[in-house]
């Protein structure tokens, strides 16, 4: 997670370490508290590419698959997958 | 009938005796009857930091197998009217009591006590579990660092899963210092990250060591931080409205000293 101490400096010029680590136990707990490995989205992810890659022609470097928090207030672990998928076209069928 | 109040935290060392002691003795300086109960079983310490550790005959587990009645076991504090200690064992571990056990004899104190509180040992395992079992109410004790907020955050779930619902937080060991140079979370953060309600904080204090040290908890003269932080607490446990103390940096050097000496004390 030194991305996230590098992000914060370039930002403010200096490194607010409580700032990385509020970010860091929020990324954490949602995990824990979801019992999602944290990994798991980015097996997903490219497991939905290769699907995908079947029948669309996808723009991989734009992208996003997420998992996010569908109530940001309280203890819930209610949370949704969300995927961006820019389609370039449609692949034809053999 | 009295309340069981377990103090809890998840990781070790985050100041879980020393909540226990400084609160209990708080509540019984108020004029209420408290039972401190030690629930480490094999790592006992509350009578330490309580200063009773050389009164100890029987404990815990002597209550559980029979051994002597629960009366012979509480231990009465002498410094403090109303306080007494039901001291763990040392040289058992936490398999010793069932919970059954444990909730048969904390329903038995609350007949007696007003306040009975509840030292819980670090982890989730047996230790744990039977801390919580008779539990009315919860204190997750925790400090502004990764690891224990992580745990604190595990412990919350497993008492809301165990039907321990009043659940309520004191962030320790907070340092003014690393709060304003931004190197440490801060209490907004902290309540923020874990979506509970706040009891009390208290700052970090070379006082809760020199007080270890003695026996006598730093609630009882109230002349540190620390202490008038726990008086605070206890208020608040009480029903008042206490508004959170301020941070003061912890000085140190010559000059701070006599400014010490000069300064009114904060109230």
């Amino acid at each position: 997670m030194g991305s996230w101490a590098n992000f914060i400096q370039k930002l403010t010029g200096k490194t607010q370490t409580k700032d990385v680590a509020k970010e860091r136990l929020k990324f954490v707990l949602f995990h824990d508290r979801s019992e999602i490995p944290p990994a798991l989205v980015d097996v997903i992810k490219d497991e939905i590419i290769a699907v995908l890659d079947k029948y669309l022609d996808i723009d991989q470097t734009k992208m996003d698959v997420e998992l996010t928090r569908l109530d940001d207030d309280t203890r819930t672990t209610a949370s949704a997958l969300v995927a961006s998928i820019p389609i370039k076209g449609v692949k034809k069928l053999q | 009938m009295g309340e069981a109040i377990v103090i809890t935290s998840g990781k070790g060392g985050v100041g879980k005796t020393t909540a226990t002691a400084n609160i209990g003795t708080g509540l019984a300086m108020h004029g209420h009857k408290v039972v401190l109960v030690d629930a480490d079983i094999g790592l006992r310490n509350l009578d330490v930091v309580i200063g009773l550790e050389n009164r100890i005959v029987y404990d815990i587990v002597d209550v559980v197998e029979g051994t002597c009645k629960l009366k012979n076991a509480l231990i009465k504090d002498k410094k403090t009217e109303g306080l007494y200690l039901l001291p763990a064992a040392q040289t058992r571990d936490k398999t010793a009591v069932s919970s059954e056990q444990m909730t048969t004899l904390i329903n038995e104190l609350k007949e007696e006590f007003d306040f009975v509180l509840i030292d819980c040992p670090a982890g989730i395992e047996h230790g744990f579990k039977n801390a919580i079992v008779a539990a009315d109410k919860a204190i997750v004790v925790t400090v502004p660092e990764v690891s224990a907020v992580r745990d604190a955050d595990r412990i919350i779930g497993l008492l809301l899963a165990n039907e321990v619902s009043y659940v309520r937080l004191i962030i320790n060991r907070l340092r003014k210092d690393m709060i304003d140079a931004g190197n440490m979370l801060d209490i907004d953060d902290t309540l923020e990250i874990l979506s509970v309600d706040l009891l009390g904080i208290v700052p970090e204090d070379s006082d809760i060591i020199r007080s270890s040290n003695i026996g006598e908890p730093v609630i009882i003269k109230a002349e540190s931080p620390s202490g008038i932080a726990f008086r605070n607490i206890v208020a608040r446990i009480l029903g008042e409205n206490v508004p959170l103390m301020e941070l003061k940096k912890e000085p140190a050097g010559f000059f701070a000293s006599i400014k010490k000496l000069f300064s009114r004390k904060q109230v």
